[in-house]
C-alpha cells in the first residue's frame, strides 16, 4: 500500500450539493426516524411493514424508489429486497411508488466531501456517513451518481428482511410456535412440519404487529440471487416485446396530446408570437403561452408538432454569448485566471519552484458542450384538479418534482401524485424538469383533463442543460525517465449551483467540486502534483451528463499524464502502475495489462494502442484500446476494460452497464459535441448530433476484479477512460496526439 | 381510410400526410414502434410493411401499400420470435427503447439472409440508434438468431 499524501483540504466543497441555503439541522431532526409512507391509506388485510414492501391478499409489491433509466434500477433494487424476503422477485408487483422523503439517497452525497474515494481514513468515512444527513433533511430523493447500488445495498436487504421476519413473528403467534422455529421459502412461512403458509395470509396479522428489527442480515454465501451469473433483468421480456411502457407509451383515459416550443436560447424569454394558422389546423384545441414559449394542445402529438412549427415567434435577447467560439474564449480567459480560482484540492510537493529548471512540457485541452440525447424524448403527462396533482413521467428527481408541482398549482404536496415510469434512457437529461413544468402550465389551462407533452426531438435537443464545455492547460516535467511535476488547471462554468437553483430556487454558495472530479482526485503519487479548478463565468446553463465532472477530467488527467511518460521514455502502463498508490487501482491497471496482453503501445505497422485510468465515484477503471490506422481513417478494433467496484451483485447486468458506459465515452469522444450559433445548437437532431453505430463498435471485453470492501455504483465510472484511451491509442498508431474532442475534429473514423 | 396492422383491419380519418408512426402510436394506440428523431435518422420507429423492414416516421399514411406488422405482431411474451428469444437470451436491452426498432430492422434483415457475415450485420443494423451502446449483444444476438434460423 503506497502512502496516502496529505491533500489540501482549504474549502470544504459543497460541489455536490449538501448545506443549501444554511439549512440548520438539529440532532434531533438528522435522526428522527421518517415515518412509513404506505401506512397511509393502507386497506384492510394489506401490511406495510417497511416502506419496501406491501402484503396484501393479491400479493406482494417491491417498491424501488430509485428510477430506471435503463440501467436495471427496478430489477436490483428489487433483487436486493427479494433476497431476503425469499420471494422470487420476478412474481411481485414492481413499482418506484410514490416519492416520499423516506426514500432520499443517503449515499449520493457522500464523495462530495473533500477527500479522494481513495481515502478510506477515518476522518473522510466519518465526513461521508455525515453526508446522508443533509441528504435526509434536503429531502433528496434523487436516482444519479451511481449511487442506487451503494444506497440501497444495506437498506433493501435490510427491508425484505425485517418484513421476513415479521411475517414469521406473526406465523409463530398464530400457530404458537416460536419465530426460530420457522423458516422461509418462495414467499411462504414453513412451519416445523413443513407446512407453509403465504405470506399474503399472515399480512393481516403482521400489519398488527412492531416490526421485528434486530436482525443480522445473511452471510453473501447464502445468496440465492444476488451475485448469480446467469441472473436476467426482469424487464427483459417487456423491452423484447414492445410492451413495456415508458411515459411516451402511457395512456391516461380522456387525455389530449400536446407539444411545446420555447425559445431556442434556454432562458431567454418569449417577446410575442402568431398563432393564427396553427389555429386553425387540423385536431389543434387550445394554444397556450407557457413560460419561455407556447404550448399547442391537439388530439394527436403529431398535429400539435405541425401547428407549432406554424406559429411565427419573436424571441427574446439570450442569456449567453452568441457562439461556441465566443464561449471558448470566455473558458480560455478564465483558466489560471486569479480572480476566477475556485478550489486546489491537490498541492502536493512544489510545483512552482519545480518549474523554474530542466524543460518544461505544456499542453491545452478542450472539451465541447455535449448533449444527453436519450432516445426517448422528454415527456409528462399531468392532470390538475382543484384539490390534486397527478404526474406520470419518468424522473430522476420526483421529489423536487412534486415539490414544484405543489409550488405551482398551489396544492399541498400531499395533494401531488407522482407515478415514475421507466425511462427510454437519461443520461442526466432527467435531472431537469422544465418539460415538466410545461405540461404544469399547460394541464393548468385545461383543468381536469389529463394533457401529455412531446417535446419533438428537435426541442429536445434545443433545450439541452448540456455537459458543460471545458478547457485544461497543463504543464508537467520529467526527470530520470519518470514523471516528476504536474500541474493542471482547468477551467468550466458551474455545474451544481444552477442546477440546484432550477430545482429548489436556491443556487449553492461556494466552489462546485465538479469542475476538477476526475483530475484531482487520482490515486497517483507524483513528487509534484497540483490541480486548479477555475470557474468560468455561467454560460449555457448546464447540468450533470453521464460520469459528471469526470467526463471531461478523464481526458485531461490522463492524455497530460499519457503525454509526460511518453516524454520520460517510460512504458505508459508501467508508469502508472509504478505512480499508483492505490492497491485496488493498481490491480485494475495489472489486470488491464493482462486481458490486453500488454507490451507496449505498438501494435506493428499502423497499429497502436492506448492505455487509460481514471477513478470516478469510488471505483478504478483502467481501459485499453486498439485502433488500426486505415487509408480512410482510425478503425476502433478492441475494447478493454478493468473495473473494481466490490462485489458484483448481477454480473449480467454489470457487463452491460460497463460496455455501455464505455461505449458512451468512446462514441462521444469520436464524434459528438453540440455547438452554438446565433445563440442556439447548431446541432437539432440525430443528423447533426452524430452517435456511435453498430459499425463502429469494436469489440469489448470487460472484468471485474472485486478486491474493493466497499460495494460502489458502475453506470457512471466506465465513462472517463474511454476518450483517454482513445487518444493515446491514435498517438501509438499515427504519432499525432489529439487534445481536443471529438476527435473527428482532428482526424477520421471509419 | 383504412390500414391492416398485425393482421387486424382498422379504419380510420386522417389527413393523408400523417406518418403511419403517429397514427400507430397516436390514433391506435400500438405503442412499441417508438419517437426517436421523426427524420429517419434512428429507427426507433421501424415496422414491417409486407415484412420488409421501414421507418414508420417517413411513410405518410396516405402513401401506404401493404400490411403493417408491428412488434406487438412479431411476437408475444408467451410466443416470441426467433429474434426475440435471441435478444431475451443475451439480455440484450438496457433503457429498451432502441429495441423494437432494433429487432424489428434484425428480423426482416434475417428473412432475407440467415447466414449473415459480421460485416453484413455491420451494414443492416447501422442505421438503428442505440443510445445505450448496447451493440456488442445486439451483434451477439443477431449472429444466434441467424443460427437457429439457418438451421431451421
Ligand atoms: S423516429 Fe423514425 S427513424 Fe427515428
Ligand atoms: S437500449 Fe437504450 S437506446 Fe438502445
Amino acid at each position: 500500500m503506497g502512502k496516502v499524501k496529505t491533500i489540501a483540504r482549504r474549502s470544504f466543497l459543497i460541489g455536490s450539493a449538501a448545506i443549501v441555503g444554511g439549512v440548520a439541522f438539529g440532532t434531533y431532526l438528522a435522526k428522527r426516524a421518517i415515518p412509513n409512507p404506505l401506512l397511509q391509506g393502507l386497506a384492510e388485510g394489506e401490511a406495510a411493514i417497511t416502506p419496501y414492501v406491501k402484503i396484501d391478499a393479491t400479493g406482494i409489491t417491491l417498491i424501488t424508489p430509485r428510477a430506471d433509466k435503463g440501467q436495471g434500477a427496478y430489477s436490483i433494487q428489487a433483487s436486493l429486497i427479494a433476497e431476503e424476503l425469499d420471494i422470487d422477485p420476478a412474481t411481485a408487483t414492481i413499482t418506484p411508488g410514490l416519492p416520499d422523503p423516506a426514500y432520499f439517497n443517503g449515499t449520493v452525497l457522500a464523495e462530495s466531501v473533500p477527500f479522494p474515494a481513495y481515502d478510506q481514513g477515518k476522518i473522510a468515512e466519518t465526513m461521508r456517513d455525515f453526508m446522508s444527513v443533509p441528504a435526509k433533511l434536503l429531502e433528496v430523493q434523487i436516482t444519479g451518481g451511481s449511487s442506487t447500488v451503494p444506497d440501497g445495498y444495506v437498506t433493501l436487504r435490510m427491508a425484505g428482511a425485517v418484513a421476513r421476519e415479521t411475517l414469521k413473528e406473526a406465523a409463530a403467534r398464530q400457530m404458537g410456535v416460536s419465530r426460530d422455529q420457522l423458516s422461509t421459502k418462495d414467499g411462504h412461512v414453513i412451519l416445523p412440519d413443513g407446512r407453509k403458509i403465504p405470506y399474503s395470509d399472515l399480512a393481516p396479522a403482521a400489519s398488527k404487529l412492531d416490526p421485528i428489527t434486530d436482525i443480522d442480515l445473511r452471510d453473501p454465501k447464502e445468496w440465492r440471487i444476488l451475485g448469480k451469473a446467469d441472473t436476467k433483468r426482469l424487464d427483459m421480456v417487456a423491452k423484447c416485446t414492445g410492451t413495456e411502457t415508458y411515459g411516451l407509451d402511457l395512456q391516461v383515459e380522456g387525455m389530449v396530446h400536446a407539444t411545446v416550443r420555447s425559445n431556442p436560447s434556454v432562458g431567454g424569454e418569449m417577446v410575442g408570437f402568431d398563432a393564427t394558422e396553427a389555429q386553425s389546423m387540423r385536431g389543434v384545441s387550445k394554444i397556450v403561452p407557457v413560460s419561455g414559449g407556447v404550448g399547442v394542445i391537439a388530439d394527436n402529438t403529431w398535429r400539435a408538432i405541425q401547428a407549432v412549427n406554424a406559429i411565427e415567434f419573436e424571441w427574446g435577447p439570450a442569456p449567453f454569448p452568441e457562439s461556441s467560439e465566443q464561449m471558448f474564449d470566455i473558458l480560455e480567459a478564465a483558466v489560471g485566471e486569479d480572480d476566477k480560482y475556485d478550489h486546489r484540492q491537490r498541492d502536493e510537493g512544489n510545483v512552482d519552484d519545480a518549474v523554474t529548471r530542466g524543460e518544461i512540457i505544456e499542453a491545452s485541452y478542450r472539451i465541447p458542450y455535449l448533449a444527453h440525447a436519450p432516445l426517448e424524448p422528454m415527456n409528462a403527462i399531468v392532470r390538475v384538479t382543484d384539490d390534486a396533482c397527478e404526474i406520470w413521467t419518468g424522473t430522476q428527481i420526483p421529489l423536487f418534482v412534486r415539490n414544484k408541482a405543489a409550488a405551482l398549482t398551489g396544492l399541498k404536496p400531499e395533494q401531488v401524485f407522482v407515478y415514475g415510469h421507466p425511462m427510454g434512457g437519461s443520461f442526466g437529461h432527467r435531472l431537469e424538469m422544465t418539460h415538466v413544468e410545461q405540461t404544469f402550465e399547460l394541464a393548468m389551462a385545461v383543468k381536469g383533463t389529463p394533457v401529455k407533452m412531446t417535446w419533438s426531438r428537435e426541442e429536445d435537443m434545443a433545450h439541452e442543460y448540456p455537459r458543460p464545455a471545458a478547457v485544461a492547460k497543463a504543464r508537467g516535467k520529467v526527470l530520470d525517465g519518470k514523471v516528476d511535476t504536474f500541474d493542471m488547471s482547468v477551467a468550466q462554468s458551474a455545474i451544481v449551483s444552477g442546477w440546484f437553483d432550477r430545482l429548489m430556487g436556491r443556487p449553492v454558495p461556494g466552489p462546485d467540486a465538479t469542475i476538477t472530479t476526475g483530475s484531482w482526485d487520482q490515486p497517483f503519487d507524483i513528487p509534484n502534483y497540483r490541480v486548479t479548478g477555475y470557474r468560468a463565468p455561467d454560460m449555457v446553463p448546464v447540468t450533470s451528463w453521464r460520469s459528471v465532472g469526470a467526463s471531461g477530467n478523464g481526458f485531461f488527467h490522463d492524455c497530460f499524464l499519457d503525454e509526460l511518460i511518453h516524454a520520460a521514455g517510460a512504458d505508459p502502463l508501467a508508469e502508472r502502475i509504478r505512480l499508483c498508490l492505490h492497491d485496488t487501482s493498481r490491480k485494475v491497471l495489472e489486470a488491464v495489462g493482462e486481458m490486453s496482453d500488454w507490451n507496449g503501445p505498438s501494435l506493428g505497422p499502423n497499429r497502436g494502442r492506448g492505455v487509460s485510468f481514471c477513478m470516478s465515484f469510488g471505483v478504478p477503471v483502467a481501459q485499453v484500446i486498439e485502433v488500426t490506422n486505415t487509408e480512410d481513417g482510425i478503425k476502433v478494433d478492441k475494447l478493454y476494460c478493468a473495473v473494481d467496484s466490490g462485489p458484483v451483485l448481477d454480473p449480467t447486468n454489470f457487463e452491460a452497464q460497463v460496455s455501455g458506459g464505455a461505449l458512451f465515452g468512446l462514441g462521444h469522444a469520436m464524434s459528438s459535441e453540440l455547438t452554438y450559433a446565433d445563440h442556439a445548437t447548431e446541432q437539432t437532431n440525430f443528423d447533426g448530433y452524430e452517435a456511435l453505430r453498430l459499425y463502429q463498435t469494436p469489440s469489448v471485453e470487460v472484468k471485474a476484479l472485486s478486491n474493493a470492501q466497499k460495494i460502489r455504483g458502475i453506470g457512471e465510472p466506465a465513462v472517463p477512460p474511454a476518450a483517454p484511451a482513445l487518444a493515446n491509442a491514435i498517438f501509438a498508431a499515427t504519432g499525432q496526439r489529439i487534445r481536443e474532442l471529438p476527435l473527428s475534429k482532428h482526424i477520421d473514423f471509419v | 381510410m383504412k390500414l391492416v396492422v398485425n393482421g387486424t383491419s382498422h379504419d380510420i380519418d386522417v389527413e393523408p400526410e400523417m406518418p403511419l408512426l403517429w397514427v400507430l402510436r397516436d390514433e391506435l394506440g400500438i405503442t412499441g414502434p417508438k419517437y426517436g428523431c421523426g427524420i429517419a435518422q434512428c429507427g426507433a420507429c421501424t415496422v414491417h410493411i409486407d415484412g420488409e423492414a421501414v421507418k414508420s416516421c417517413q411513410v405518410e399514411i396516405g402513401d401506404l401499400e401493404g400490411e403493417v406488422t408491428t412488434i406487438e405482431g412479431l411476437g408475444t411474451p408467451d410466443a416470441l420470435h426467433v429474434v426475440q428469444e435471441a435478444w431475451i437470451a443475451h439480455q440484450v436491452a438496457q433503457c429498451g427503447y432502441c429495441q423494437s426498432g432494433q429487432i424489428m430492422a434484425a428480423a426482416s434483415f434475417l428473412a432475407t439472409n440467415s447466414t449473415p457475415s459480421d460485416a453484413e450485420i455491420d451494414e443492416a443494423m447501422s442505421s438503428n440508434l442505440c443510445r445505450c451502446a448496447t451493440y456488442p449483444r445486439i451483434r451477439a444476438a443477431v449472429q444466434s438468431a441467424a443460427t437457429k434460423l439457418s438451421e431451421g
